[in-house]
């Protein structure tokens, strides 16, 4: 393949999506079918064109093998703000992953969301997302890759408020837009000091400057705390990633964006969107330090560990989905933080099409028995066969049972925790915390399908009601469900996707000096033999423990569930109340800021503008005064005078010189026009 | 006609309004016709400008000079450089679009017509002219309209808005008037040519020792804070924009407002270099209250009209920021922030023109502007919806509208010069969010209110107001060369007046 056509390729994949959204905004109501066919075609079209781009990446399987593609977009000075488009390996497999949840979704909602009164907007949408996300994948720099990153959270807003006569789902959606802002303000304060201290926003250039050594010097942190500007650039970065893909302590919008239509979950807030902030970890790898990948892979262990055991209470079947999402995206965090670069970006495709086959599968559900909750469910699996088998399918790709996609990607994570774990003897907790959270997520998942699919129903007016989901839905899950178990085969993902070295980036000269500056290499645990098989093997005893006690909580009903929350009550609170952490957001930030705000409004007006009237009062009061003084003595005077002259006139007019009074009279009068006229300036 | 370009930009629109007088009060559709045409042509020509414009040429375009008071060196000199041609292609379109913004104007149509003619005149004038006497015979002639149009077409509150904006400016123009007069008794031999002051501040900036320097800077300074407004001089604007007709909130925050920063970039700035440097650090600790000052008092707003106003002032110190950094030495962020201020400045004007037209199609409708007393109008306006999410995904800074670009620049050429400022200052984006998809959810989500089930959408008239402005919002976002370009080698000149 040319360089040319990769690129023409590579903007056709890009641009079909933008087309079918601007047809949709505008013309999808009057269109037959409401255009959904506009939609599909433009993101079936961008499939093909990625598969094609994989196919060349998959026969070179070169690590090296890409196509970069830069151009100006505007002038200031004399820096030339570039942007461009980047394929390389990761982009291939992402392309893939991205366009092939998108087209599955495209195809599910046409049964799901049919006849929904805003079914065209629902696919304008769907596109607009497929565009950005797209764009998110392909951006070579990190202006570029900042507002694709921002258009997918627009788009997010819009999915997830697509309900928004309703109140829960505008509420959400907000939230969604507010707290990935915060997290992007960290992700641009990260550009700026890249951009200050190198002047180039291109990956590349980026990677070749801090490479050469180029960024230096620390900041100062409220004085206390001396860190690296690279440290502090990466860990800046990161704070985007934190918002973008749900990690704690911003983690909060991901279980409310659930109140967005089932479809959207899945290609959102499960496999793409969410998996965004891991990509940009990994397309900007080199540049992280140490200290920063240790702030990431910490992230990301707390994240995974207390999502995880959030989910174990939680009743709404999206909701569990939801929690064990942000969950799976602290492992491939933590993966990439302990040096595990391609073991994290390995989970994020297998798990893109698990979680995306669980979701669906929910959707399948809720759409047949239009409940969310699992104490309505259970037995369905008669009912709805397809639906039990491909999301057992998934499930079971997700805790990580051989030889399923999941088992793969989760062992290196958990391969890579411990090889750090034993590098750095203090970082071991890393390796306990992953696999304890290993058999936390196989007990959750297998609780929601034994509350779901087995047991009798329990609620039998739903039940009778419940019926298999028609072709739409049900071929997106069989696909998916294939994926699953064949996504890790064949070693591909390995051999493609290896740790960028940041040396290889360095000129010559300086590759052994910046190796030197950037101090303890991680190592990628996916190489070593030894703490691979003790992994697999840990991995393997928490799945079978995770599936043992809820075989026996959920299945065999040997250990109430009820009575484990009375036992354990604090427990059970903290975990059924998200450990409060909204709350303490509500209590702690939103209303002081809310109070404040309001006070400050108060003081505009009354102290601010205060001043400005109490000033022109007193301009009114000073100028009534002045006003009175020129009435009284000014004007008396001129009067006294006037009145003297009228006398003196008189008097003179006795003298018989008539003609001369006239005169006066009319000095005089010109004299009161002129005095008149200052005080009305003045 | 080349040369005369610009004097007739500034002129037609005052020929336009003694057209308009001396057209019948009832003749209504003549009225319009004419006052339309009035504002057409400077828009036609602006663009004329805009396409003949040199963009690799740092030197004034388009002069024209001819003595005026040749006893006091008063000179009719004009010309236009890349700082201001954007703000002249701005008021044009502005001008132009709220002459058909007005057309529902009840009361006093053609005295309202030809006051607003007359203010178009005085905002060119005041863009264009390159001496300073005769920018501030234009800078007054702008002042006598605009207070008649808020106190005689103005809400219930008009007369105090009115007198407020009124003494407000008029406190400016005192100082203005003082700066002006000290610097061409001061300069020998005396002058009021803008050029030739430049001159001086970058050459021999020695000529102005320092106590002069300070307090003539500091008038000025004062004067264009007003205008802005800089905090705590903007009570005034919250007031006049409640008060005002919509297409004079128009104006008024797309045009007027930016005579401020202009006023600061075109006399401040090169005329006393070394005071502006040395005041970089209050001035962007200035511009830094006004962005999440503004914000946090608009999060607080329930007049959806005082909201854009408190959010314009946020905006407004976006570009004060981006102005400040560029004076500090050795910034590598200087051409950045410069250009990025510059740019918001025009941004904003599009995006907040938008934002009050968008007021004003509501307010008409309803008769208030409560954001409490809406709700679901989504549903029932649906075009209207669009076009009010375009613009309030502009004024949040979302990247693919036009804002995002102007306000990155601000933050990323700003960082090195004031770190901590620029940090703390980023909190205005979070809030800017906040409050703008807060009303959104208010007044366009949720359940429709009976109230208001059965408002009309858009007429063709608004939405023929509002597409060039959306389409400007788009395509700047996604390409905004043809303005940067235009601006880029004038400010950066400017620069050499710091290094």
């Amino acid at each position: 393949m040319t360089h040319s056509l990769a690129i023409d390729v590579a903007l056709l994949v890009l641009l079909l999506p933008l087309a079918a959204f601007v047809i949709q905004i505008f013309r999808g109501r009057q269109l037959p079918r409401g255009g959904d066919w506009v939609s599909i075609t433009a993101i079936v079209l961008s499939l093909v064109g990625s598969c094609f781009i994989a196919r060349e990446a998959l026969s070179v399987r070169n690590p090296g093998w890409g196509y970069r593609w830069v151009f100006d977009w505007f002038t200031v000075g004399a820096n030339h703000i570039q942007v461009g488009l980047l394929i390389d390996n990761v982009t291939a497999v992402m392309l893939v992953v991205v366009c092939g949840v998108s087209a599955l979704v495209h195809v599910y909602s046409t049964s799901y969301m049919h006849g929904d009164p805003k079914y065209p907007r629902f696919f304008a949408y769907l596109s607009l997302f497929s565009f950005s996300m797209l764009g998110l994948v392909l951006s070579d720099n990190l202006l570029f890759l900042y507002c694709f990153w921002e258009l997918v959270g627009l788009s997010s807003y819009f999915l997830i408020g697509f309900w928004s006569e309703k109140p829960a789902p505008a509420d959400a959606a907000k939230k969604a837009f507010l707290t990935n802002r915060v997290g992007d303000v960290g992700f641009f304060l990260g550009i700026m000091i890249l951009w200050t201290q190198l002047g180039t926003f291109g990956y590349h250039d980026v990677f070749a400057a801090v490479a050469a050594g180029k960024v230096t010097g620390s900041a100062s942190l409220l004085g206390l705390v001396d860190v690296g500007w690279l440290t502090l650039a990466g860990v800046c970065l990161f704070c985007g990633a934190v918002g973008k893909s749900a990690q704690f302590p911003l983690h909060v919008w991901l279980p409310d964006a659930m109140e967005g239509p089932t479809p959207v979950s899945a290609l959102i807030h499960a496999a793409t969107m969410v998996a965004a902030g891991v990509y940009m970890v990994g397309r900007l790898y080199p540049l992280f330090t140490p200290e920063a990948l240790i702030v990431i892979a910490y992230t990301g262990c707390i994240t995974a560990f207390f999502a995880g055991t959030i989910a174990i209470t939680a009743t709404d079947i999206k909701r569990v989905l939801a929690y064990s999402t942000v969950s799976q995206l602290g492992y491939m965090v933590m993966g990439l933080g302990v040096g595990g670069y391609t073991a994290g970006l390995f989970h994020l495709m297998t798990h893109a099409w698990f979680k995306a086959c669980l979701f669906l599968g929910s959707g399948s559900v809720i759409h047949s028995l239009h409940s969310q909750e699992m104490p309505e469910m259970g037995g369905l699996r008669k009912k709805m066969p397809w639906t039990f088998l491909t999301m057992l399918v998934a499930t079971m790709a997700l805790c990580g049972v051989p030889p399923l996609s999941g088992f793969f990607s989760k062992d290196a994570i958990l391969a890579a925790c411990l090889q750090f774990g034993l590098e750095h003897k203090r970082h071991l907790p890393l390796f306990f915390v992953a696999a304890a959270g290993a058999a936390i997520t196989t007990f959750y998942m297998f609780r929601l399908i034994f509350l779901t699919f087995f047991g009798q129903p329990r609620d039998h007016h739903k039940y009778d009601h419940a019926h298999e989901s028609p072709a739409g839905i049900v071929l997106p899950l069989v696909i998916l469900a294939g994926l699953s178990v064949s996504a890790g085969w064949g070693g591909w993902f390995e051999e493609m996707v290896q740790k960028p070295s940041l040396a290889s980036y360095a000129p010559a000269s300086h590759a052994a000096a910046a190796l030197a500056g950037h101090g303890v290499e991680h190592g990628d645990g996916g190489h070593h033999s030894s703490a691979h098989t003790i992994a697999m093997l840990a991995s393997l005893l928490a799945v079978a423990l995770g599936f043992g006690l809820s075989f026996l909580m959920y299945y065999k009903q040997a250990i109430s569930a009820d009575a484990m929350a009375e036992r354990f009550p604090t427990v059970y609170r903290w975990l059924k109340n998200k450990y409060y952490i909204d709350e303490f957001y509500d209590a702690l930030i939103v209303r002081p800021l809310l109070a404040f705000e309001e006070w400050l409004a108060r003081f505009d007006l009354g102290v601010i503008d205060g001043i400005v009237n109490w000033i022109a009062r007193a301009t009114v009061v000073v100028s009534d005064i002045a006003g009175r003084i020129d009435f009284y003595i000014v004007d008396g005077l001129v009067n006294w005078f006037g009145d003297s002259v009228l006398d003196i006139g008189q008097q003179v007019r006795r003298i018989q010189m008539g003609r001369i009074q006239e005169y006066l009279v009319a000095a005089f009068a010109l004299t009161l026009i002129f005095v008149l006229t200052l005080s009305l300036v003045y | 006609m080349g040369s005369y370009l610009l004097t007739l930009m500034i002129f037609v629109p005052l020929l336009g309004a003694i057209a308009v007088l001396c057209v019948p009060s009832r003749e209504e559709k003549v009225l319009k016709t004419v006052a339309a045409s009035a504002a057409a042509v400077p828009l036609a020509l602006a663009v004329l400008l805009f396409m003949q414009f040199d963009r690799g040429s740092t030197a004034m375009q388009f002069v024209e000079r001819a003595p005026w008071l040749p006893a006091f060196n008063i000179e009719y000199y004009i010309g236009v450089d890349g700082l201001s041609v954007p703000m002249v292609l701005l008021t044009a379109l502005l001008s132009f679009i709220c002459t058909l913004a007005s057309w529902n104007i009840e009361k006093g149509l053609k005295g309202y017509m030809a006051l607003f003619l007359l203010l178009e005149t005085g905002m060119m004038g005041t863009f264009c002219a390159l001496d300073f006497f005769l920018f501030y015979v234009f800078w007054e002639v702008m002042l006598l309209p605009m207070y008649f149009l808020i106190g005689i077409w103005g809400g219930p509150r008009r007369e105090y808005a009115a007198i407020k904006f009124f003494l407000y400016t008029l406190a400016g123009s005192v100082l203005l008037f003082l700066g002006i007069i000290g610097l061409y008794f001061w300069t020998t031999p005396h002058t009021f040519d803008i050029v030739r002051l430049a001159e001086i501040g970058k050459t021999r900036p020695q000529e102005w020792n320092p106590p002069f320097q300070w307090l003539v800077f500091i008038a000025f300074y004062i004067a264009f804070a007003i205008k802005v407004p800089v905090f705590p001089f903007h009570t005034w604007l919250p007031d006049a924009h409640v008060e005002a007709p919509t297409a004079v909130s128009v104006i008024l925050a797309g045009v007027l407002l930016k005579m401020g920063t202009y006023g600061i970039l075109r006399f401040n700035y090169p005329i006393f270099p070394e005071a502006a440097q040395f005041l970089a650090i209050p001035m962007a600790v200035l511009a830094f209250i006004n962005m999440v000052y503004g914000a946090l008092v608009a999060m607080a707003q329930t007049d959806l009209k005082k909201l854009v106003a408190y959010s314009s002032i946020s905006h407004m110190g976006f570009v004060m920021l981006g102005i400040a950094a560029a004076t500090v030495p050795g910034n590598p962020g200087a051409a950045a922030a410069v250009n990025g201020g510059v740019l918001q400045m025009f941004n904003h004007g599009c995006v907040t023109a938008m934002l009050f037209l968008l007021v004003g199609v509501i307010y008409d409708r309803a008769h208030h502007r409560d954001i409490y007393g809406f709700g679901g109008l989504a549903q029932v306006m649906p075009t209207y919806t669009g076009f009010v999410t375009l613009a309030f995904f502009a004024a949040l800074g979302l990247p693919g509208l036009s804002s995002f670009i102007s306000e990155a620049l601000v933050f990323i050429g700003s960082f090195q010069a004031f770190m901590t400022i620029t940090i703390l200052g980023t909190a205005a984006i979070v809030l800017g969010a906040a409050y703008m998809l807060w009303t959104l959810q208010r007044v366009f989500l949720g359940e429709v209110n009976a109230k208001y089930a059965a408002l009309p959408d858009l007429s063709p008239r608004e939405i023929f107001c509002l597409t060039p402005l959306a389409v400007i919002v788009v395509i700047l976002g996604l390409y905004p060369s043809p303005v940067l370009d235009l601006m880029n080698p004038s400010l950066t000149h400017l620069l050499t007046f710091f290094w």
